[in-house]
């Protein structure tokens, strides 16, 4: 049978690897310093597609992604990795969405370009917004089932008189096996298996594919429930936070350092 | 780029010859427009070939490397006359063919990927820089490249496309009494009439990947005989059965990479090109190509002993001060870099002059080439068999010398089983020993330093017009030769046969000398900034290791030869 995945994808700049140069001096980020990445969790969740996708081949992958043009480089990069095809959503008036307006334009992306779909994946949280909420938010605009904070599809039985889909769930503590009807909508954890490397004749053959864009026009987008408009978060200033120490010191691990260190703690009564 | 270095990618681009071997590979690009992935000028071509080795570099980088450690202490297992690899030498399999990264240099209509000789040689010392026995299981894939060479048409079809999609291969080549003497090889070939097949019988030793999917296997194929020329080659499917694997051998290094003692019991073989030119033709090309292979791991170990050189001495505090401001060991990280820098050059000259040859090779077998693309064709296929030797031999002594120098730049630790510079250390020691030890590497190039061939490109690399600043330094070089000249022709005068072999391994470093200064010359000139240093360090080295064997060389005579007789 033929399955429909749509994979939600972020670009986001590369939080993980911050440096002193990563902030101006006007306290915003700095783009040049942070390069732009394809938002670790939602590798995750590519590969649990991607998975799918060997053992069903006619299996069929979407990614979508919003943001500026050079987000499209995330759609690349899935297809690199063995995603179908992609659409970036694309539109002045989908700027400054916060949680809430960036669901909404999803949802209706995908009720427009993929009604039929069985299964929609995104990460649980991308590194820079770090809400863990535009999935579920999705999840409830297509009123579909959603599991969060999945680590590993167990059993998938899309072609069942009643699809459904069992997902082993990283919880606090231990893990949980839940089973939902299809479609459903899971957010992948980073703790599930990595994404698979690029292939390297996908990345020969897509690396000038041009990613179709797609505007509020093209998905018939209620313009009051797209970006700023729609976005009731309302940031009240953005305060760049420096953690100061009076007095540092750099301390390597080497073992002599190491005794210093605890000799000095033992004398000020720290330890 | 951890391992996709501004060095490689200078090798990769500064070349124009870079530009023949594209349009050659491609067929003037004629793929364009029949594969979605194929290139449709040189500048997207060369596109490719960084696009793959960043691949590489990103393979390398999330999951070799870090599974290198675990990999040397696992190491394969024997079970059942199987070989078991280490757990995670399974996981870089799987990461290098979902990557795409098998049949590197095959043709599109097999499923490959038509990239150059010198694209696989980068991605061979990438590999190698982080695990040099991962290196070996993979990239024994290349030897499809002999059965691409002389096999059948419809060999060709049923092998190639499985190891593009990620099938491993071996060369069974060695036996307990046939080592670098590959003519006394006995394992028995005989033809099976009723099932119209060859059947393979007898024992290889020291197979490296010994249990792989494909075997390229050198057996005797015509009773009675016992020299090369009985020798033919077969080629042995596992799925057919018929060889276990006896043992795995310990070894000092290279842990991941599984070197077997192989039973061969009846088992169904095909023969592969013509019977008879098994060790003649056919094992040549293959080792030639393991040679280049070799040296590529070889730079890789190099760069792997500089990386971790320059880190712990960078880190390690003594008398108050990283000890990578002393001058004792500040000179032995900048004579490693130097090293390493005029090895890479060499070895990629030599992958450049096989990429041309091989090309012009596979071309000529889909039509006939003119008279200058025959004349080519000889030019290089002469400079790749000429510049292997060296490269294989120097790089191998390099890498050797270079992770001793490691590890004694990371004092007691080094010697601890703490940091990776032991584990290079140890892997490093086999590049001088396997495909054809440096004692034969010399005997492979002696006949082109005798017959002045080495003397010719010598003097035409000499003859390239050079930036003022870096007058001096060529002059010196000019000088190196001339000396070297004047001591080939001594020896040669004396015709002894005996001071000829005694000699040999001393004008065959000189050589090997003066051809790394004088390609590190250019590459000083054309990126000072990256190769002006190392330049200038290795000049100084090559001389004084040049004076050292001059030295040496000067109180050698055929009155004297009794002193070296054991």
């Amino acid at each position: 049978m033929n399955l429909n995945i749509v994979v939600l994808a972020k670009q986001v700049p590369d939080t993980r690897n911050v440096g002193p140069d990563a902030m101006t001096a006007e306290g915003t980020v700095n783009r040049s310093a942070l390069p732009a990445i394809f938002n670790p969790e939602d590798l995750n969740a590519l590969e649990q597609a991607l998975r799918l996708k060997d053992r069903f081949p006619n299996t069929h992958i979407t990614v979508l992604t919003m943001g500026p043009d050079r987000a499209s480089e995330v759609i690349r990069e899935a297809m690199y990795r063995g995603a179908d095809q992609g659409f970036l959503l694309t539109d002045r008036a989908f700027a400054g969405a916060d949680t809430l307006a960036t669901s909404y334009a999803l949802a209706q992306a995908i009720r427009f370009l993929q009604p039929d779909v069985n299964l929609i994946l995104g990460g649980r949280q991308a590194i820079d917004g770090d809400t863990a909420q535009v999935g579920p938010q999705v999840a409830e605009k297509l009123g579909m089932n959603q599991i969060t904070y999945s680590e590993e599809i167990i059993e998938f039985l899309p072609d069942a008189p009643q699809p459904v889909i069992t997902v082993k769930r990283h919880i606090d503590g231990g893990v949980e096996i839940v089973q939902s009807p299809l479609p459903c909508l899971l957010t992948v954890n980073g703790s599930a298996a990595p994404c698979r490397p690029k292939n390297v004749k996908r990345l020969f053959r897509y690396k000038k594919y041009e990613v179709p864009r797609i505007c509020c026009a093209d998905i018939q987008a209620d313009l009051q429930q797209c970006g700023m408009a729609g976005s009731p978060t309302k940031v009240k200033a953005v305060e760049n936070i420096v953690f100061r120490a009076k007095e540092s010191r750099t301390i390597t691990g080497s073992d002599e350092d190491i005794r210093a260190l605890i000799k000095e703690l033992k004398q000020s009564k720290t330890i | 780029m951890k391992y996709y270095t501004d060095e490689i990618r200078f090798e990769m681009t500064s070349n124009p010859l870079m530009e023949r071997i594209a349009q050659l590979k491609e067929r003037d690009y004629a793929d364009d427009g029949c594969y979605d992935e194929a290139p449709r000028d040189f500048a997207d071509a060369m596109e490719n070939y960084h696009l793959a080795l960043e691949l590489v570099d990103s393979v390398t980088e999330e999951t070799i490397a870090p599974n290198a450690e675990s990999v040397d202490l696992e190491g394969p297992h024997c079970e059942q006359g199987r070989v078991r690899y280490a757990t995670k030498t399974y996981e870089n399999l799987k990461a290098m063919t979902q990557a795409g990264l098998d049949g590197v240099t095959m043709p599109r209509r097999y499923g490959g990927l038509n990239l150059p000789i010198i694209v696989n040689t980068a991605a061979n010392e990438m590999v190698s820089a982080a695990d040099a026995s991962f290196e070996n299981v993979w990239s024994l894939q290349d030897c499809i490249e002999t059965l691409y060479c002389f096999g059948s048409e419809d060999q060709r079809q049923r092998f190639i496309p499985r190891v593009c999609a990620g099938e491993t291969m071996s060369m069974d080549l060695t036996e307990p009494d046939a080592g670098s003497d590959l003519q006394s090889v006995m394992l028995r070939a005989t033809y099976d009439e009723e099932a119209d097949c060859w059947r393979l019988n007898g024992s290889k030793r020291f197979i490296t990947n010994g249990d792989s999917d494909i075997h390229l296997v050198l057996a005797r194929s015509e009773a009675g005989t016992r020299d090369g020329r009985g020798l033919s080659m077969f080629i042995y499917d596992k799925r057919d059965g018929g060889v276990d694997v006896r043992r795995i051998e310990n070894k000092l290094g290279i842990h991941g990479s599984p070197t077997c003692e192989l039973v061969f019991r009846n088992a169904r073989a095909e023969l592969c090109g013509d019977r008879k030119m098994g060790l003649i033709k056919y094992v040549m090309s293959l080792m030639n190509g393991a040679r280049l292979g070799i040296a590529a791991q070889s730079v890789g170990l190099s760069q792997a002993s500089y990386t971790e050189a320059v880190s712990y001495a960078r880190e390690r505090k003594q008398f108050g001060r990283p000890i990578i401001e002393f001058p004792a060991v500040a000179e032995m990280i900048s004579t490693i870099r130097a090293k390493l820098d005029a090895g890479r050059a060499l070895l990629y000259q030599t992958a450049r002059y096989v990429d041309m040859y091989k090309s012009l090779e596979d071309i000529s077998r889909e039509r006939k080439l003119t008279s200058e693309e025959r004349q080519e064709m000889k030019q290089y296929s002469r400079l790749a068999d000429a510049f292997t030797p060296l490269a294989k031999g120097m790089n191998s002594e390099f890498a050797n010398q270079n992770a001793y120098d490691c590890v004694q730049i990371h004092g007691g630790s080094g010697f601890m089983q703490e940091y990776p510079c032991q584990r290079i250390y140890r892997d490093a020691r086999i590049t001088s020993i396997y495909e054809g030890t440096t004692q034969l590497q010399t005997v492979a190039a002696i006949r082109y330093i005798t017959n002045g061939f080495y003397q010719n490109v010598i003097q035409e690399m000499l003859s390239q017009q050079v930036a003022e600043s870096l007058l001096s330094q060529q002059e010196r070089i000019r000088q190196m030769e001339e000396n070297l000249s004047a001591l080939v022709a001594n020896v040669r005068d004396t015709e002894n046969q005996e001071l000829l072999d005694l000699s040999a391994r001393h004008l065959y470093e000189m050589t090997a000398y003066v051809v790394m200064s004088l390609l590190l010359l250019r590459n000083a000139q054309l990126a000072p900034d990256m190769f002006g240093q190392s330049f200038e360090v290795f000049l100084t080295y090559a001389e004084s290791e040049c004076q050292k064997h001059a030295t040496f060389l000067s109180h050698i005579s055929p009155d004297n030869l009794r002193n070296y007789r054991v």
